[in-house]
């Protein structure tokens, strides 16, 4: 199978005019199987490439939808070893991007090198470590090169010109866009202040941009593509659907497929 | 950043990005304030007239009789909310206030270090919010009252595990949305860069009186150094006195729970190294890198990480660190109480089981245990384990 890049996967999109829909996953959650089935459904209903969560026991960057998430996932045997049989398993069925998102700490355990190595074999496209500023990234960079994966790192409003310079320096991929001021969660408005920050990423780099954290309507997403970005991560409210639905699975997968529709037709002109 | 936070490899600021702004505005106001002229005159201020500083340095004649060393107390027990934590608070809670922050927000274990924010919430009219685990809440109810009554809004964790560390997490998460208003106030020196940093200045004094002391006492230095050893602050407050008197041993006493083969606290003596809270040090943690619980007996010593300069310290063989199991510091408790008529807190009762195995080997030693905290907050749970009903 021929991995589809980052570059070939926003081009693609770009081509028809759209943007890209991204939606996360934590792997495993509510189990291993279930959580394929709800890739497969991501893929089936317009999915232009994937965000896998390897679960973390303390997730500071993230809300409480996604730590309920990682707890489930854990619970349910979800480990490293397994997160990239995950992966593996994915990439049976389809060639878009996969990006990891994770925590440092399972990347440092594992050994940076075996880390990245593995990902490469399972078909991991790209990392981001949500607490792994650039001040600290050297090693990982390095490792990323090495495998050829890539190395994606957040922005956010709050991040001065200066710092952005730095992160565009070694981030490739996309930029992760962190679209409100906190935690991930579904919310109700995107702020303004993150149309600035579109527009002040675009100044300075070619990049592209996807924006996540919050991002809970197609509303959210008409508006980050509208204001420029080329893609939008939707984590927090697919997760809410597989949360309320824990008892149905059916039901589970029809509503994450209905929604991701949504979503993926939001991202149209 | 300005500086990078590290302690060799340990330390640093493992961080999601929104947090960054937020670390390098405090990093930047510190090393400002540390070092004014006016700021410190108001920190010497209230250490003084409202914590109580300074502490004595208290020789206690029978329990030395008793282990067959000099033994030496540094009172911090005789400070305002019974523990050495208001050091760090004043000093942050000041800072915060030069830095034009309205807001506190602290997490809190058993509730010492939120009483202790708390109480200078109050001091300086900063209104104050205390991140507490769910579990934690219910089994301190007392000390989540006393919050409350110097005005601070409790707010239970429901997330993870429900204690000390989503505790902080979520104190994390407040101040990654809330920072232009906010100052966080770790309580130990663990966290992101500058947090150990900061965290140690402030408890600095702690080492710098009691050097003083013995040398005035004694005429020469300790032979040896104990403190408790949690996140770590007590600790890297009274050994920072010492670390250059390399004949000084510098001893931590870790929460050994039930002993290294059942649940425990003893981060350095058991754990591996990961990154947690913001800085690379040991945790404890299964091989996938997911964070254990930790267990003590004492909940300021039940975490499952360590400040980072510890695991420098380790590391550099400069301080050893050795656990202290629920037993022991049991018995340090009692020992204390009835020789000296000394209640300490089941914390602090770890350093002086820890003492009393050290002058076992030891005799005619020169000790000095870093009291860190009083026991009234204790003996609930000591007069449960001796079967006493209250």
């Amino acid at each position: 199978m021929n991995i589809e890049s980052y570059e070939d996967a926003f081009n693609r999109v770009k081509e028809k005019k759209e943007g890209a829909f991204i939606p996360f996953i934590v792997a495993g959650d509510p189990d291993f199987q279930t959580s394929l089935q709800i890739v497969k459904t991501f893929v089936e209903n317009g999915a232009d490439a994937l965000e896998i969560g390897f679960p973390f026991s303390d997730p500071v960057a993230d809300g409480p939808t996604v730590q309920m998430a990682d707890i489930r996932a854990l619970e349910s045997g979800m480990n490293t070893k397994k997160g990239f049989e995950f992966i593996k398993s994915l990439r049976e069925f389809t060639d878009i991007p996969i990006g990891v998102l994770t925590y440092y700490n399972l990347i440092y355990k594992m050994g940076l090198d075996d880390f990245y190595k593995t990902a490469k074999e399972s078909g991991v496209s790209a990392i981001l470590a949500a607490d792994l500023p650039p001040e600290e990234a050297n090693y990982v960079v390095k490792a990323a090169k090495k495998h050829g994966i890539q190395q994606i790192f957040m922005a956010a409003q709050s991040t001065s010109n200066e710092r952005l310079e730095k992160i565009l320096e070694i981030c490739s991929g996309f930029l992760y866009v962190v679209a409100v001021m906190g935690i991930t969660g579904a919310r109700n408005e995107i702020e303004n202040s993150t149309v600035k920050l579109i527009q002040r990423i675009k100044d300075q780099s070619e990049i592209p941009i996807a924006v996540g954290f919050g991002i809970s309507k197609p509303e959210h997403v008409k508006e980050v593509i509208n204001a420029g970005a080329d893609g939008a991560i939707v984590a927090s409210a697919i997760l809410n659907l597989i949360t309320e639905n824990l008892q149905n699975k059916e039901k589970m997968l029809q509503n994450i497929g209905s929604f991701c529709r949504e979503l993926k037709n939001a991202t149209k002109d | 950043m300005i500086l990078d936070g590290k302690f060799g490899k340990y330390g640093g600021a493992f961080v999601p990005e929104l947090l960054i702004p937020a670390l390098e505005e405090l990093e930047k106001a510190f090393l400002k304030y540390k070092d004014d002229e006016e700021f410190n005159k108001e920190l010497k201020y209230y250490l003084r007239e409202f914590a109580g500083r300074p502490t004595p340095l208290y020789y206690a004649k029978n329990l030395s009789e008793k282990l067959g060393c000099k033994i030496y107390l540094k009172r911090e027990d005789l400070l305002h909310t019974g523990a050495h934590k208001i050091n760090n608070t004043l000093g942050q809670g000041l800072l915060a206030k030069y830095m034009g922050k309205t807001r506190l927000i602290a997490e809190t274990g058993a509730g010492q270090h939120g009483i202790a924010t708390a109480v200078i919430g109050s001091l300086l009219q900063i209104p104050t919010e205390v991140y507490m685990g769910s579990e934690d809440v219910e089994r301190q109810k007392l000390n989540v009252f006393r919050m409350e009554l110097s005005g601070a809004k409790v707010n239970p964790v429901e997330n993870g595990s429900r204690t000390l560390k989503d505790a902080i997490n979520d104190a994390f998460r407040d101040w990654a949305s809330s920072s232009d208003t906010t100052h966080y106030l770790i309580g130990s020196t663990m966290g992101p860069h500058p947090y150990p940093m900061m965290v140690k200045h402030f408890q600095r004094v702690i080492g710098k009186e009691t050097k003083t002391q013995i040398l005035k006492n004694e005429g020469k230095l300790p032979d040896v150094v104990i403190a408790c050893v949690g996140g770590g602050s007590n600790s890297m407050g009274i050994f920072s006195g010492f670390i250059e008197d390399k004949e000084v041993e510098l001893i931590g006493a870790e929460g050994g729970g039930e002993g290294l083969n059942g649940k425990h606290g003893s981060t350095i003596s058991a754990g591996t190294e990961g990154i947690l809270h913001g800085s690379l040090s040991f945790v404890l943690q299964n091989d996938d890198g997911q964070i254990s619980e930790a267990h003590s007996i004492s909940a300021g010593l039940d975490y499952p990480g360590v400040g980072p300069e510890h695991a420098f310290l380790s590391s550099k063989g400069r301080a050893k660190y050795y656990p202290v199991t629920n037993e022991e510091a049991i018995r340090g408790f009692k020992l204390l109480s009835e020789y000296e008529g000394i209640i300490p807190a089941l914390e602090s009762s770890h350093a002086i089981g820890m003492a009393e195995k050290y002058a076992k080997e030891n005799k005619g030693k020169t000790i000095i245990i870093n009291l860190s905290g009083r026991g009234d907050k204790d003996v609930d749970i000591l007069a449960k384990l001796m079967g006493v009903k209250l």
